[in-house]
């Protein structure tokens, strides 16, 4: 028989016992909704972990050190790689070189320090760090208020919203409503901040008339030592302390755990103009090998990848340069296993019940072979290969698994929603944000009812050969 | 004896043959032999009623020529291939394209209409779907019934059932049409009306009848040869000239 009639057949055998036959489709449908669920929860657990650090773009993103900073990330980094004096410093040229690194979007120094602004008189002291002009795509400031910088060296701020609240006095009690990031920039947005800072800039050394050919290394160099004078940038600094006029542009509802670059920063200013001011970091003190420079080297430099697969890649080569890093995907990769196995366990849990409706799907198609017997001796009588009666009832759980996935699929999705939803008005009342704590993705509809069918048919494969085996001697005797 | 004459003149167009043919099956303690050591030859075209009080094995001999079961020992050969070595899918084959069965009880499925009933054996047979419906609608035109091509059997009498059973046992075409008490269940009137298509196909189209009956009245009036069976074994095998010109005069 051609598989066409076969289906054709199968499906108005089933409409013949409607009832039976919906009820064990019904059964497959719930073990399908329920494993649709439980993937879907897993699923969706695993996105809400993920979305936070994927939204500031951390798994495209590489921390670069010097090694001659003595702090690796880990203790096999500081075992391997050139040793710290020979190794590169991290200084502007190994930036570009980074940033022409293929699949690197681009490498910006992280740029952060501690200073005494002033508001209406009052002084606050805070960190402040250098956001690069590129953040401005970034998801973190979604929702923020005010503009963004008009350009990467305007003399602009972006207040994190806790710093805003600072500064109108406006901090929230434990427990108390929070105050909207609208709300706190209005009386703030276009008025006027005093940033004073310390300013590093490069002393001419003292005895310029005096030049010498000798390049040695820079760690020879004295700051009397005419073996410098070649480096046009001097060969000490100074400290100078200055003051620049910055206007608040924007105020975001920045969690200041979530970007780990800014960490605990709690004002931005545009990195090119953090970079101008030659702000004095708290490292130069420690950057004794730099310290000759007026270019200071960086204490760390970020880079963006083009997407997460390639930041291994990209890690791997700057290392060959001969310097430390990290990336969060080496940190999130335990947090990834987990939700492997969690996926697992919610994947085996929901199978069970398909696996119940398995059984269900055999005990309808015995129990349609025994009410059926006399049918099946009359199709043998009339030609039925044994082929023929066998890929009929396989045909019938086939069609019982189509209906049963696609229902169950639906349902799964729906029950999904309402849980979503349940959740959120939890999360209302508890006055927490919504979340989207279920998802489904196109692969888990595509394989739910691919997985029905084949658990249907698996189901089918004893009674359709039993169908088939009927003595049609014997059937037609059956009344 | 008849049955020597019909050997030698019939030879070239012999058609079925069976030797020794056995069907013992064991019930309990108890061997049955249902089928008992039958040795017949059938030529082509010729209508055989095998007639034997119920249990004298003339349906489990049926059933054997039918291809519906096998024999325990001895063989049943049809149009020269021996059935006790087809394999199963082989003589799903046989019984779709070589014979025709009707029975007793109609055996028509329930859940479909009289043209599905009729179109299924042509699905078995991979007919294309565009053909089904033209040929099984011819069938049942053929016997009377394109009234009541959407009517499911159970609305339909006895004699419209068997009738729709007639054209489903025709529409492959088969050279054998075997009849397990075709009139079993019907008043006298519908049963003539039966036999008269029954006998019609033998002459009309050459098909080659077997019919199994109790009614030794029925047999003589239409069938060309009577067939004795009692405990498995033949008891008697005769021609029956007279049946040929007097049962379609005599109509009923």
């Amino acid at each position: 028989m051609k598989t066409y009639d076969m289906a054709e057949l199968a499906v108005r055998n089933l409409r013949e016992s409607i009832l039976r036959n919906s009820l064990t489709t019904v059964g497959i449908s719930v073990g399908v909704a329920s494993l649709v669920a439980m993937l879907s929860l897993g699923i969706g657990l695993q996105q809400l972990a993920g979305r936070r650090l994927q939204k500031s773009g951390l798994f495209d993103t590489v921390v670069v050190t010097s090694r001659r900073d003595l702090r690796s990330f880990n203790h096999d980094q500081e075992e391997n790689g050139p040793a710290p004096a020979e190794s590169p410093a991290l200084n502007e040229p190994a930036r570009q070189k980074i940033a022409q690194l293929p699949n690197v979007l681009e490498a910006y120094p992280d740029i952060r320090f501690i200073t005494e602004l002033r508001y209406e008189d009052k002084p606050y002291l805070t960190m402040m760090a250098g956001l690069p002009f590129s953040a401005k795509n970034n998801d973190a400031f979604d929702g923020m208020q005010g503009d963004f910088f008009s350009s990467e060296t305007a003399s602009e701020v972006i207040l994190q919203k806790s710093f805003a609240e600072q500064l109108l006095g406006k901090t929230p009690k434990a427990g108390g409503e929070d105050v909207s990031v609208t709300e706190l920039a209005k009386p703030l947005l276009g008025k006027q901040l005093t940033m004073r800072y310390a300013e590093r800039t490069a002393t001419p050394a003292p005895t310029p008339d005096a030049p010498d050919k000798d390049k040695k290394d820079k760690k020879d160099a004295q700051p009397a030592n005419s073996a410098e004078i070649n480096n046009p940038a001097g060969t000490a600094y100074s400290v100078i302390s200055r003051e620049e006029t910055l206007k608040i542009v924007g105020v975001c509802d920045l969690d200041p755990d979530s970007m780990r670059g800014q960490a605990r920063a709690r004002i931005f200013l545009p990195l090119k103009l953090a970079q101008n001011l030659h702000v004095m970091q708290p490292s130069d003190l420690r950057d004794t090998t730099n310290m000759a420079s007026g270019a200071a080297a960086y204490t760390t430099v970020e880079v963006h990848v083009k997407s997460p697969t390639q930041v291994q890649p990209v890690e791997d080569a700057i290392k060959k340069m001969g310097f430390n890093t990290f990336s969060i995907v080496d940190a999130t990769r335990s947090l990834r296993q987990f939700f492997a196995v969690l996926d697992l366990f919610l994947g085996i849990f929901g199978s069970l019940a398909l696996a119940v409706a398995s059984i269900g799907i055999i005990n309808t198609l015995v129990m349609a072979i025994l009410e059926r017997r006399r049918e099946i001796g009359i199709m043998k009588a009339i030609g039925a290969s044994d082929g023929d009666v066998k890929g009929l009832f396989f045909a019938e759980a086939g069609v019982m698994g189509v209906f049963g996935g696609v229902v169950g699929v639906a349902l799964g999705w729906t029950i999904g929603r309402v849980i979503n939803l349940g959740t959120n008005v939890y999360l209302k009342r508890q006055h927490f944000p919504p979340e989207q704590i279920w998802f489904v993705p196109w692969w888990l509809v595509v394989g739910a009812i691919a997985f029905a069918i084949v658990v249907s048919l698996l189901s089918g494969l004893y009674p359709a050969s039993r169908a088939a085996r009927l003595d049609p001697v014997q059937a037609l005797r059956y009344e | 004896m008849p049955a020597g004459h019909h050997e030698t003149s019939l030879k070239d167009s012999l058609a079925i043959r069976t030797e020794n043919l056995c069907r013992h099956y064991s019930m309990g303690e108890a061997l049955i032999r249902a089928v008992d050591g039958i040795s017949v030859q059938v030529a082509s075209g010729e209508f055989v009623a095998l007639l034997g009080a119920s249990g004298s094995g003339k349906s489990s001999l049926l059933n054997l020529i039918a291809g519906l079961d096998r024999p325990t020992f001895g063989t049943v050969v049809v149009q020269k291939s021996d059935l006790a070595k087809l394999s199963r899918e082989e003589l799903a084959k046989y019984r779709l394209h070589t014979v025709g069965m009707v029975f007793q009880s109609f055996n028509l499925i329930p859940s479909m209409t009289l043209l599905e009933n009729v179109e299924l054996p042509l699905r078995f047979a991979e007919v294309d779907r565009g053909k089904r419906e033209g040929l099984a609608k011819q069938a049942l035109d053929r016997v009377g019934l394109s009234a009541r091509l959407r009517h499911r059997p159970t609305e339909l009498s006895g004699g419209e059932q068997q009738r729709a059973s007639l054209a489903r046992a025709l529409i492959n075409q088969p050279r054998f049409l075997l009849a397990d008490e075709p009139t079993g269940n019907l008043d006298s009137q519908t049963g003539t009306e039966i036999m008269n298509f029954i006998r019609e196909f033998n002459e009309a189209l050459g098909m080659t009848i077997i019919m199994v009956t109790h009614e030794r009245t029925l047999a003589e009036r239409y069938a060309s040869r009577m067939i004795f069976l009692a405990d498995g074994k033949l008891i008697g095998d005769q021609s029956n000239v007279v049946s040929a010109t007097t049962g379609r005069g005599g109509g009923l």
